[in-house]
């Protein structure tokens, strides 16, 4: 069975799509992440696509909804490395990723992430304080 | 129009819209387009094989390298013998969709092409054509 791997470092757990996905695996991808999110009780989602040459409306709905799933679970996800190519032909498609965070590259996307989770707890601690 | 090179090939599942994409994309870069043209006609030809699978249930897809005068193209025929497209004119609005999709499929192919073209009689049968030119 074919299978996207689903790393996890420190309160991240990373995913590299290497292959061009049918909508099966795609599907799979989603679903196995949610999962992993509450089981490792990660905070930080992190989707490399930039070996991917081809983001349809099935695939940009799935990063849509892992955003929103992570979200509901209290993670942050960054999609990273959005081929030139491909983000032109997204808005053309009429796609708009509204709910996705988006980086360069790994190392921005992680950047972002830490960010993102570190400023949610000094608004928290604001407001306990 | 010079057909310079036919094919066609199986849209049965989701392993044959991978292939299909594949395809395409050898197509595309057989008749030199640049690397945001070959994005173009790929992902409009993914939304269009999986229309076909999803909601036509399966059918095939001819592609040709086409060329007129100095200009050179790809040419997408997806035929099945599904259902059919009761309203053609609300099938292609941005957003409207009878299955779970985004509704995305046939605007936004449509919008990534620079001819395109559905021919749908219920009951029958859905044939939608898509050209892009370099």
């Amino acid at each position: 069975m074919e299978q996207i791997p689903i790393l996890k470092i420190g309160d991240c757990l990373l995913v590299s799509i290497q292959v061009d996905m049918h909508d099966r695996l795609a599907m799979a991808l989603q679903d196995d992440l949610t999962a992993k999110i509450v089981a490792s009780r990660a905070r930080g989602v992190m989707i490399d696509i930039s070996a991917l040459e081809v983001v349809d409306s099935f695939i940009g709905r799935m990063l849509n909804n892992i955003a929103a799933m992570s979200r509901v679970l209290d993670a942050v996800t960054v999609v990273v490395g959005m081929q030139p190519a491909v983000a032109i032909t997204l808005v053309e498609l009429g796609l708009a990723l509204t709910g996705v965070r988006t980086a360069l590259n790994v190392d921005k996307g992680l950047a972002l992430i830490r960010r993102l989770i570190d400023g949610e707890e000094d608004e928290l601690d604001r407001r306990k304080g | 129009m010079i057909v310079e090179k036919d094919e066609t090939m199986p849209v049965r599942n989701a392993e044959d819209v991978v292939r299909v994409r594949r395809e395409v994309r050898t197509h595309a870069i057989g008749a030199g387009f640049n690397l945001v043209d070959q994005t173009k006609i790929v992902t409009a030809a993914s939304e269009i094989a999986r229309n076909t699978v999803d909601y036509g249930g399966g059918g095939t897809l001819r592609l040709e390298t086409v060329r007129l005068g100095a200009r050179r193209g790809v040419r997408l025929t997806f035929a099945d013998q599904g259902p059919g497209i009761a309203d053609l004119k609300l099938a292609l609005t941005d957003g409207y969709s009878t299955g779970p999709g985004l509704g995305l499929g046939l605007s936004g192919a449509k919008r990534l092409s620079n001819e395109f073209d559905v021919k749908s009689t219920p009951g029958e049968g859905t044939i939608v054509t898509l050209v892009r030119w370099k």
